[in-house]
């Protein structure tokens, strides 16, 4: 039996170079928001470069284009982090530090088979999809969930003869 | 989108209230702020029987607005126990009715899809902040914020909003709606020149986005 995880990408074009003022308090409330996703209920993995402790760095998609991406149990526990604590807050504040000119969707989410990690080229398929598509089983929103793949049963009949 | 408030079904739920009684009943029982009580300590409340409290009651619970549950107060268990006392809570939902029908969440859904596809944050925060000073209010700040439906409650340094005026809102476009919200809280109390208290996202399960806590004096 199959079970899934909720898979999460996010994009946005950063007003300024991390290093400039105006991004100050972003760039101040990372390690809290890092550190309380990692204790979240329900959270599984967060997308990390190499050498720092988050994916601010990455550039995967282009030069201005900054991306998180994360691996959550459910809809629930990924909705209740990012809106049912402190980085509320932060999203509050997210025009003064992000624009999403030339963006559809900015946040898409999809069911990956659990233990598997996602990635940013599949995270951005999926982004593509959504825009395309609309929300969708493949492809959705915070807004508008979809429910887990059903778990696939697979019936093996043991007298059937593997030739026919 | 949302259908229009219309007559049904919204009118069976606040038809209920219209006794002036049972409407002090419904209020004795949301006072409580989702604990849920006794026939016994409404009838207390208001002054009344037990048998005509949970008649109100039981009216209420027909009509939607209160949910019953079952529990026994004593902590005693076993057969010789006592019956478990019948509890009600305020029942999770809206009620609301407009004649003509008229459709303003709607309307503020798309406002505030338009406002977050646009990141024009900023100038919903301002103006929310400026529409909270113009209220001219006045008042301590508990008063203020029952006034506008918050039902504000102490807990400790902090002020907690056991309701959000714009909830179901809020859980569609929180960013936008609850960045509203704390604006137009700030410029109620900057409005009513209450200083000794600062509005801040800060949620908790069951209440609104926006707490207050003691403002620290420089």
């Amino acid at each position: 039996m199959t079970s899934f995880h909720l898979a999460q990408l996010n994009i946005g074009r950063p007003r300024a170079p991390l290093s400039e003022p105006v991004m100050a308090d972003f760039v101040a409330g990372l390690p809290r928001l890092n550190a309380l996703a990692d204790a979240a209920p329900g959270f599984v993995w967060r997308l990390r470069d190499e050498s720092t402790d988050d994916a601010t760095g990455l550039r995967p998609f282009g030069p201005d284009i900054m991306l998180n991406m994360s691996v959550w149990t459910s809809v629930e526990a990924l909705r209740e982090y990012v809106y049912r604590t402190v980085h509320l807050e932060a999203l509050r504040r997210r025009a003064e530090w992000f624009r999403h000119d030339g963006f559809d969707h900015h946040l898409v989410l999809w069911w990956i088979p659990a233990g598997t990690l996602p990635t940013v080229d599949e995270a951005w398929a999926r982004l593509e999809r959504l825009d395309r598509d609309g929300p969708g089983p493949e492809a959705f929103t915070l807004r508008r969930p979809w429910p887990p793949p059903t778990p696939a049963f697979a019936t093996i009949r043991r007298d059937v003869d593997p030739d026919d | 989108m949302t259908a229009p408030d219309d007559l049904e079904p919204g009118l069976d739920g606040l038809l209920a209230l219209g006794d002036p009684v049972r409407r002090a009943a419904f209020r004795a029982v949301t006072a409580r702020g989702g604990e849920p009580v006794s026939r016994e300590e409404v009838a207390a409340a208001l002054g009344i029987g037990r048998t005509l409290a949970a008649f109100h009651l039981d009216k209420l619970a027909d009509a939607g607005l209160l949910d019953v549950s079952y529990a026994r107060r004593s902590g005693r268990t076993g057969p010789g126990a006592g019956r478990p006392a019948k509890l009600y809570r305020p029942a999770p939902g809206e009620h609301a009715v407009s004649v003509p029908p008229r459709a303003y969440r709607s309307a503020a859904e798309l406002l505030a899809e338009a406002v977050d596809r646009a990141g024009a944050d900023a100038v919903l925060h301002q103006v929310a902040r400026e529409r909270g000073r113009a209220e001219g209010a006045d008042g301590d700040v508990m008063t203020l914020l029952a006034a506008r439906g918050y039902d504000p409650v102490r807990d400790g340094a902090r002020i907690r909003l056991r309701n959000c005026p714009f909830h179901r809102l809020a859980e569609q476009f929180p960013p936008v709606v609850c960045g509203m919200n704390l604006a137009l809280v700030d410029g109620l109390l900057d409005g009513a020149g209450v200083t000794g208290w600062l509005a801040a996202i800060d949620p908790s399960a069951g209440h609104c986005c926006v707490a207050l806590s003691k403002a620290k004096h420089r």
